[in-house]
């Protein structure tokens, strides 16, 4: 194992035990979005008798929110603790190592990835049991926890960046009302073709976050649809690309060696 | 005389302070007025051609039947949002010197509810702006929409009370979700999306049970000027301000005895 190696499986065996001793961090991003599903499952249900409308249970179609929503969590817990670390010192002890930048957003992330392999595989159980199986199968079902953890860590990335930049919990926190703009103006509740609206529709539109949306959700209700997956994945891509450049960036003024 | 000056004089000034410290620092005010914005983008932007949903005949549009909603859900969380501040003043200590300082204790969260209400009525003056822009149409008399507007102020003090007497019991702001999580939920199991006729299975259920949507049915008949169940819904309201008022005064008379 090269020493960079040895450097992220240390930081990450951190992350992952930090999350798991701190069960809100588990059972909150795990609850919450199960709980909105069902409100929302319930009370849109009707949506599914409009013309055109791709579902006939509104769960089925609802189903892709709570792993967007996770991810929103996900990004905040990521953040916050690495916020902390920030706050307590850890990382300025951490710089007087030979430890790697790198290393250390790649261990934070692993953290995320162990939370958003739990949500998302408490989502695909929770689906079964009120009889929504996806059209695409036991395959189409280890593509979607793919892209969810994908989306997760792309988003986690987005937390660690505001963390190493701000260096402060609280910084972090606020960025959550800001994410969550791009959650509820998507085509989170109603496909694009629908929405009535026109300027919501040209945000939705424009949002990529809908098109994140959109690829969960052609697993569940369409089957295989590689436009909608092609685009999920090279968004997620994208996105983890662009925050880890960033994390980069940012590494470099706050583990300044002197 | 001197009981009721002291309680006057109480209230008045924990109730300008409470909104002095919301209007001091945007990151306290804005929250209050962007989620009920948000919410009515959300739903409205997003969900509008559920009128056209059979059975769905509501004269004001799809923007004054959200609006009803996320009047209601600004006045709640106005208060819960209030709540929080009352948590931190436990936290920092200013509280234990409140309690030291006034002569008559029970104007403590009469001046909470007072700050929590003028709060609420500058958020309510941005969604009514918003929705009014997004095109909502008031089909009611000047009456009907003053009973609406007076049932969610009901509502904001309710809900102040609520998150007062946590804030008391927990006297720290992590009890946050304590105090957010159970009107986030009473507020959603009410018929948010479609009128309640048109809601199916068990939702229907929980939502016919549910208190609020009573509240909720009231304001949209109101907005519409078709009044429907509005002394139930004042009834509920005056109820909910009675057991949570009480529920305030009992962990006011918990925090005093705490020190």
């Amino acid at each position: 194992m090269t020493e960079t190696a040895l450097q992220v499986y240390h930081l990450a065996r951190r992350s992952v035990l930090r999350q798991a001793r701190q069960p809100a961090n588990v059972v909150a991003p795990v609850i919450f979005p199960l709980a909105l599903l069902a409100v929302n499952s319930g009370g849109l249900q009707p949506a599914t008798s409009i013309p055109g409308f791709p579902a006939d249970r509104f769960v089925a179609f609802a189903l892709a929110i709570p792993f967007m929503q996770g991810a929103l969590f996900a990004t905040m817990n990521a953040g916050t603790d690495l916020a902390r670390d920030i706050q307590t010192g850890f990382l300025s002890r951490l710089s007087l190592t030979p430890v790697r930048g790198i290393a250390l957003v790649l261990g934070q992330l692993a953290g995320v990835g162990f939370v958003a392999t739990i949500q998302a595989v408490v989502y695909v159980a929770v689906a079964y049991a009120v009889g929504v199986h996806p059209r695409a199968g036991a395959a189409g079902v280890v593509v979607l926890l793919g892209l969810a953890i994908a989306i997760a860590i792309g988003f986690g990335a987005v937390g660690v960046f505001m963390a190493l930049r701000t260096g402060t919990g609280e910084s972090v926190q606020g960025l959550f009302p800001l994410l969550f703009v791009f959650l509820i103006i998507s085509s989170m509740n109603f496909p694009r073709n629908l929405i009535e609206v026109g300027w919501f529709r040209w945000l939705a539109t424009a949002n990529p976050v809908s098109y994140l949306i959109e690829g969960l959700r052609s697993l569940v209700i369409e089957g295989w649809n590689g436009e909608a997956l092609a685009l999920a994945f090279t968004i997620s891509a994208a996105l983890i690309t662009i925050a880890l450049a960033a994390c980069g960036l940012a590494l470099r003024t706050r583990m300044t060696r002197t | 005389m001197s009981a009721v000056r002291d309680f006057r004089n109480v209230s008045l000034a924990v109730g300008w302070r409470t909104l002095h410290n919301v209007l001091h620092n945007p990151s306290l005010l804005l929250p209050g007025i962007l989620f009920p914005l948000l919410n009515f983008v959300a739903f409205f932007g997003g969900l509008s051609r559920l009128r056209h949903l059979p059975g769905f005949d509501y004269p004001p549009g799809y923007a004054g039947f959200q609006f009803s909603f996320v009047l209601l859900q600004s006045a709640a969380f106005g208060g819960v949002f209030t709540g929080f501040g009352i948590a931190r003043d436990f936290e920092y200590g200013f509280s234990r010197r409140l309690l030291l300082a006034s002569p008559r204790r029970s104007g403590l969260i009469a001046g909470y509810a007072l700050g929590a209400l003028i709060r609420w009525l500058i958020n309510a003056s941005v969604v009514t702006a918003v929705a009014f822009a997004a095109g909502m149409r008031i089909k009611g008399s000047v009456p009907d929409v003053a009973g609406m507007y007076l049932l969610a102020v009901l509502v904001n003090v309710a809900f102040l009370f609520w998150a007062c007497g946590v804030a008391m019991r927990f006297q720290s702001v992590q009890a946050g979700p304590i105090m957010q999580t159970p009107v986030f939920l009473i507020l959603f199991f009410a018929p948010v999306y479609v009128p309640l006729k048109l809601l199916q299975g068990w939702i229907h259920g929980v939502a016919s049970g549910n208190p609020i949507t009573r509240v909720l049915e009231a304001s949209r008949g109101l907005l519409a000027g078709q009044p429907v169940e509005v002394g139930a819904a004042y009834l509920v309201a005056t109820g909910l301000i009675f057991v949570l008022g009480m529920w305030a005064v009992f962990n006011l008379r918990h925090a005093e005895a705490k020190g």
